[in-house]
């Protein structure tokens, strides 16, 4: 298969390198044979859609922005790559610069921007080293900055470090980050590309997104739209970790099937296991059990259909005998670390659900829990003012939903200690001698020392949950 | 440990840097970004004094210093070890070990998360996912470097490297 992105062309991150393998032909052929319309159509035509999550079609997101120069318009490249799993951002920063910095410039022609800023994590200094010498060796050809070509087109781009927040990926976020302000999400409408950055026009486009698109300019929209599943076409940059043999990135067409991408190029299940789950796009995507992820196709139409996600592509696959609730529950720590705080039923939500996945992780839990847990995810689910709180109620909702036997197990078969006997019975061996027994459930071991006296309400569990 | 203090002071060229800074946006409260890291990159942690530097530099409100520096978990808003490791814990880290690496690390230098040994050297602390999941389980060091496809071995060997340094 013919890569789009990462090439197996050695040292294509030098600009000369690049250039003398075909690149800024791209940007040439734009701003020489094109209007910034034909630019916007081609794209549309290309059929391609955003990399950085939400899968939105990236031509009709360019023709949202005004036309005209009332007001300067800017173009934010979103590198702030934080959501767990994912790590194919970084790829390009570090073996294909120029195409990611070409496809910037060719957007910013195309929708009549004159400044863009790359926002990466801060996290990656070394990424934001081998960025800012990319765009000063641009600069240098004359590839960005005033009368770029001799075409009378003129753009600035400015790189922007980040410094540990997953929320300012959120692509509002990121614009209030980048005025220097706290990374709190704004409420949409107003749309970025009506009242972006500092109140003006503003597109955001992920970094993979842009890297496709000097491609789509050289070969055409039609040449991009027929690879790969057409609902959604073009290569993902499939970045695949946990329990397989061969974790790394690959590049591959869209619609290519789960299993074939673990066990063709990634060399299989670790151990030649069973797969147990698999997060199909990034930690925040629904997760999907053994039976899908045997059938499903890495493609956002294919994932939908079975109720998950694409995502960022980031894959990450569990082995039979993973501890479906610690991952879950290491996942909602996260989104309860990241919270910006802005809405209650985010902040507070996944506090609560983090309080009750501890504790069934700490062998306290009850059946309820699980109830318990779909409500709290559902209760934040829709109700905030950016996704991320979509983003943590999901892995708990489907994670509870397909593997209930695992949570069950988990609240179920536990070791009750005998000083929680000796509590109910006032009988104190003494506080080193502690035996154990093993019993089904809290409620048995009531039952079984005091009869069927003591049902445990819900009222007992609000007391528990707030201590 | 909160009362230290320093009194930030940038010499000519730090404020040429500064200029630059605000020169690259529409607005100077931009700049705050880039100043706060220029803070913490000279003197390593970022002191309320700073903020107020900074504030006054770019001419805003010293409350928006503290609020965006608060924001930002990179920004220190106290001395960290000289070497600051900042362990992965977040889920492709955790399927391959990333807990063992932490638990390792934390019983050797005999502190816990956010702590600093006695002697200064080495503070440490669990993170999120840095990106890095196909080369699991990872650190990074002061904020820059990163090490991978870590084992206890190889975190080991990196601790005594350091110490050496
Ligand atoms: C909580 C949250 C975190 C996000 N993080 C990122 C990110 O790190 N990188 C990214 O490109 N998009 C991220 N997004 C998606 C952006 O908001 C936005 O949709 C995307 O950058 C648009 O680019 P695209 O159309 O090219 O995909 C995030 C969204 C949310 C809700
Ligand atoms: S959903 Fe969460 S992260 Fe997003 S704005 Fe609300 S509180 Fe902040
Ligand atoms: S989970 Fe540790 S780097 Fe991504």
């Amino acid at each position: 298969m013919e890569k789009i992105i990462l090439k197996d062309i050695p040292n294509l991150d030098k600009i000369d390198v690049y250039i003398s393998n075909g690149g800024y032909t791209g940007l040439k052929k734009a701003l020489t044979g094109m209007t910034p319309d034909q630019v916007i159509e081609e794209v549309k035509k290309s059929g391609l859609k955003g990399r950085g999550g939400a899968c939105f079609s990236t031509g009709m997101k360019w023709s949202f922005m005004p036309k005209g120069n009332e007001k300067p318009k800017f173009l934010c490249c979103n590198g702030d790559e934080s959501e767990p799993g994912s790590f194919k951002d970084r790829e390009i920063f570090e073996k294909n610069p120029q195409q990611f910095i070409e496809g910037s410039l060719i957007a910013a022609y195309a929708m009549g921007i004159g400044a863009i800023y790359v926002y990466i994590r801060g996290e990656y200094w070394k990424w934001i080293n081998i960025m800012e010498e990319a765009v000063a060796d641009a600069y240098k050809k004359g590839m960005i900055g005033k009368n770029i070509m001799g075409t009378g087109f003129s753009c600035e781009m400015y790189v922007h470090m980040g410094a540990g927040a997953y929320i300012c990926g959120e692509e509002t976020s990121l614009m209030n980050s980048l005025e220097g302000k706290r990374g709190y999400p704004r409420f949409k409408p107003p749309f970025p590309a009506v009242n972006g950055v500092w109140g003006n026009p503003t597109t955001i486009n992920n970094i993979e997104t842009l890297a496709n698109v000097p491609e789509i300019i050289n070969k055409g929209g039609e040449w991009f739209s027929k690879i790969g599943d057409p609902r959604q076409p073009g290569t993902l940059l499939f970045g695949v970790s946990g329990d397989v043999n061969k974790p790394g990135v690959y590049e591959l067409p869209t619609g290519i099937p789960l299993i074939e991408l673990i066990n063709d190029h990634c060399g299989g299940v670790i151990g030649g296991k069973e797969i147990k789950m698999v997060i199909p796009g990034g930690s925040s995507m629904p997760p999907l059990n053994r039976e899908e992820a045997l059938k499903v196709r890495m493609d956002n139409e294919s994932l939908k259909e079975i109720g998950s996600y694409i995502g960022t592509a980031g894959v990450i696959v569990m082995a039979e005998g993973t501890d479906v609730v610690n991952v879950i529950r290491r996942v909602t720590k996260f989104y309860y670390h990241e919270s910006c705080g802005q809405c209650t039923p985010c902040r507070e939500g996944c506090g609560w659900m983090l309080k009750v996945l501890n504790r069934i992780m700490d062998g306290k839990g009850r059946m309820s829990d699980l109830d318990l847990l779909i409500s709290i995810a559902e209760n934040i689910e829709g109700n905030t003012i950016c996704a991320l709180g979509d983003a943590a109620a999901w892995p708990v909702k489907w994670a509870v939903r397909k593997f209930r036997k695992d949570f069950e197990a988990k609240i179920t078969d536990k070791t009750i200690e005998l000083p929680v006997l000796n509590k109910v019975h006032g009988l104190m061996k003494s506080p080193d001698e502690y035996d154990t027994i093993t019993l089904q459930s809290e409620q048995e071991v009531v039952k079984e020392l005091m009869g069927n006296v003591q049902e445990l309400t819900q009222s007992d569990d609000v007391k528990r949950f707030s201590s | 440990m909160s009362n230290q203090n320093y009194e930030p002071v940038f010499d000519e060229n730090e404020l040429k840097t500064v200029q630059y800074h605000i020169s690259k946006y529409p607005k100077p409260m931009a700049a705050v970004m880039p100043v706060l890291w220029m803070i913490q990159n000279k003197y390593g942690w970022i002191s309320t004094d700073a903020m107020k530097y900074v504030g006054d530099l770019l001419g805003l409100p010293h409350d928006h210093v503290l609020g965006v520096a608060t924001f930002y978990t990179m920004y220190f808003k106290k001395p960290m070890g000289r070497h600051h490791l900042q362990i992965c814990t977040n889920v492709s880290c955790m399927l391959r070990g990333g807990y063992d690496i932490f638990d390792h690390v934390s019983g050797k230098l005999n502190i816990r998360n956010k702590e600093i040994t006695d002697d200064k050297m080495f503070s440490i602390e669990e993170v999120e996912c840095l990106g890095s999941c196909g080369t699991a389980p990872m650190l990074q060091v002061n904020n820059r470097e990163y090490y991978e496809n870590l084992t206890v071995e190889s975190v080991d060997k990196l601790i005594e490297d350091l110490r050496n340094r």
